[in-house]
């Protein structure tokens, strides 16, 4: 295992490296168009001049970083945070339904876990199906999920909550089912020779046994979360939401508010998935884990 | 027979069995079926009846036949109740849903008894691993019509299946072309470039250690992100048709397959490493023998995931524009035009493309790691 002090090195220099290629490539991609400018306003400017028009368009084809860091910027810590073009606010309304379909998602596949587990008749019919269902670009149906609940007066959070739980059901499902049978066979033993009944089996050894598992498959499912919350906005025409920017961005050639309500999504998704390891890391420590 | 079929023989042996009995009683007592004339005929409803009996009581024959007769006594009246809906809709009353839960009961039923068997041959088995999902997977099908029906639900909501399948039949030119657009074109070369990409990038990696340490870390991060969201950039610069689609399956694509493929580079243990050190074998006759091989199980997961991925992000960059053909150009404008049932078609057309898209590469797994433990099944 590399060391946080290994890594460090290694990963920011090619992180610097990504932003020297899309510097060039900026000026590479926005070139085009900046020289067809400069022909019709009858400029010819120098190299150095040109370079810095290229990074200074207002709708490039490839923003530089630093556009699309100074938008993000205004558009976070300059706005009032209740205005429709606030990134905050956005990043709140696609947060609040992805967290409301993470709720759902969670509480969905441990009790489909649940059951997969005790009842052998839905171990043998349902699990194929959950894996079935994923297999299917479930993301295709958002659109109409949307439009349906809207017909019959289900608008706003749920419709979009209930793509976050979609997505989010299965690995929870899986993991869980995956972490409920982890106890081995003596421990089962074990408890059978304490006259323990399933209830007691169930709460005291597959349940503290599933925890790791629990935490692990809910970091990938809170990041699927977040892709659904974000494709369930697409549909709703563009109203509040990162997903909304990014529509009305590719409406209105946008680009920079592209980047940086991708950048946004980006920051919120870093987030999310830190804070479902930090909260696993705090339940591992209460309930008596030590660092490996 | 007549024996057998005595009405003393009709002692349910499980919950079910007795619950069953209670809704057809049920049934019973809240006569008539639907709100409509003409509705059940009277020999329908017998037959209906019969059947569910003669499930019910099929519990007490031997194994073999019971089984046999508890699917056909429970489908056939499901089958029959959907026959009798179709041209009543919406005038379903309590007795239809009762004799409806009497028969998914006793397919329950027979599920259940199937799942207990322990059949010695092979191809038994296999029969039956195929078999229990096909049931669950019917009575969803069973359900969702006969309440659509039942109910009057309208079409505008939710279509019944049949009428979803009546529309996949009639536009089949329609839906080819949407498929030949989105899967042949942009899924197909997205995932092949994709993953090849991160292959390449992974035995790069692998050789440099330096790119190693820098590229996991960012690697495992990105794959948290939602990357989806470069979808309409990529509209932008490589236009409406295919190529911007297959450029967002690509960025989606690599991903998984970078980090999957470092994590398979690294699983060959230290023992068969230093016995390649013995042979005097260079690296690239090790990365090949011994590593790339050991890599393929991480290797064929990157696929699967990526086979799912691939779809998702073809189908949802062309919500961001498209000409006027593909799976998700269909998608978004049939909603707006409210003709759902052609939505649905296109719903099932993505997802059996989906499952047969994971079955080939699940089946090209088994082919290829024949000595891995979990396809020995030893």
């Amino acid at each position: 295992m590399d060391s946080f002090r290994d890594k460090i090195v290694p990963v920011t220099s090619i992180l610097a490296g990504v932003v020297v290629v899309w510097y060039i490539m900026a000026v590479i991609l926005n070139a085009p168009f900046q020289r067809d400018l400069d022909r019709r306003a009858g400029e010819t400017p120098d190299i150095v001049e040109f370079i810095c028009k290229t990074m200074s368009q207002p709708k490039p084809t490839l923003p530089a970083p630093h556009q699309v860091a100074v938008n993000f910027f205004e558009n976070t810590f300059l706005r009032s945070v209740t205005s429709n073009r606030s990134l905050v606010y956005n990043a709140w309304v696609t947060l609040s339904s992805t967290l409301l379909g993470f709720a759902f998602g969670t509480a969905l596949g441990i009790v489909i876990a649940v059951g997969i587990v005790h009842v052998a008749t839905l171990d043998r019919s349902l699990m194929p199906w959950i894996i079935a269902s994923q297999t299917i670009p479930i993301l295709a149906v958002a659109p109409m999920i949307i439009v349906v609940l809207a017909a019959i007066g289900i608008t706003g959070l749920i419709p979009k909550a209930l793509i976050s739980t979609y997505l989010s059901f299965f690995p929870v499902a899986v993991g869980m089912v995956k972490g409920l049978r982890s106890p081995e066979l003596t421990h089962l033993d074990l408890m059978h020779t304490y006259n323990a009944s399933p209830s007691q089996t169930f709460w005291k050894l597959r349940v503290p046994a599933s925890v790791p598992f629990l935490f692990t498959s809910m970091k990938v499912a809170v990041a699927a979360s977040l892709v659904g919350a974000i494709v369930g906005e697409l549909p709703t025409g563009a109203v509040a939401g990162i997903g909304a920017k990014l529509l009305a961005g590719a409406y209105y050639s946008q680009t920079i508010d592209i980047w940086s309500a991708l950048v946004a999504g980006s920051v919120v998704a870093a987030l999310l998935v830190m804070v479902v390891g930090i909260a696993g890391r705090i339940v591992d420590r209460a309930m008596g884990g030590r660092p490996a | 027979m007549s024996d057998l079929l005595s009405l003393s023989s009709i002692t349910p042996r499980s919950w079910q069995g007795y619950a069953a009995l209670v809704l057809l009683a049920g049934a019973l007592l809240l006569w008539p079926l639907v709100n409509a004339t003409p509705g059940y005929g009277i020999g329908i409803a017998a037959l209906i009846f019969f059947l569910l009996l003669l499930a019910i009581a099929a519990d007490n024959f031997p194994p073999a036949i019971g089984v046999v007769l508890l699917f056909l006594g429970a489908h056939g009246a499901a089958w029959l109740l959907l026959a009798g809906i179709t041209g009543n809709e919406g005038t379903a009353r309590a007795s239809f849903y009762l004799l409806l839960a009497a028969a998914w009961l006793l397919a329950w039923r027979c599920v259940t008894i199937l799942s207990a068997l322990r059949p010695t041959s092979r191809w038994a088995a296999t029969a039956l691993r195929l078999i229990i999902p096909a049931i669950f997977g019917a009575w969803i099908l069973i359900i969702w019509e006969a309440v659509t029906r039942g109910a009057g639900i309208p079409f505008i909501l939710l279509p019944p299946p049949s009428a979803i399948g009546v529309r996949i039949a009639n536009s089949l030119p329609i839906l080819a072309a949407d498929v030949r657009q989105t899967i042949f074109k942009a899924v197909i070369f997205g995932y092949v470039v994709g993953s090849g990409a991160g292959y390449f990038a992974a035995i790069a990696a692998d050789r440099v250690p330096f790119l190693r340490r820098g590229l996991l870390p960012i690697g495992n991060m990105v794959s948290a992100l939602p990357i989806i969201g470069v979808a309409p950039i990529m509209v932008m610069w490589f236009g409406f048709d295919w190529q911007s689609k297959a450029a967002v399956v690509i960025i989606m694509t690599f991903f998984p397959m970078l980090v999957n493929t470092v994590a398979g580079l690294a699983a060959s243990g230290h023992m068969e490493r230093d016995l390649m050190r013995t042979y005097a074998s260079s690296y690239w006759q090790t990365l090949f023998k011994l590593r790339l091989p050991a890599a393929a199980p991480f290797i064929f997961n990157a696929l699967k995931i990526n086979s799912t991925l691939a779809l998702i992000g073809a189908i949802v960059a062309e919500f961001f524009g498209t000409p006027v053909v593909g799976m998700g150009f269909r998608i978004s404008t049939e909603v707006g035009r409210m003709n759902i049932d052609m939505v649905w078609a296109e719903i099932a057309v993505a997802a059996l493309a989906g499952s047969v898209f994971y079955g080939v590469v699940a089946l090209f797994e088994r082919a290829v790691t024949f000595w891995h433990p979990s396809v020995r099944g030893g």
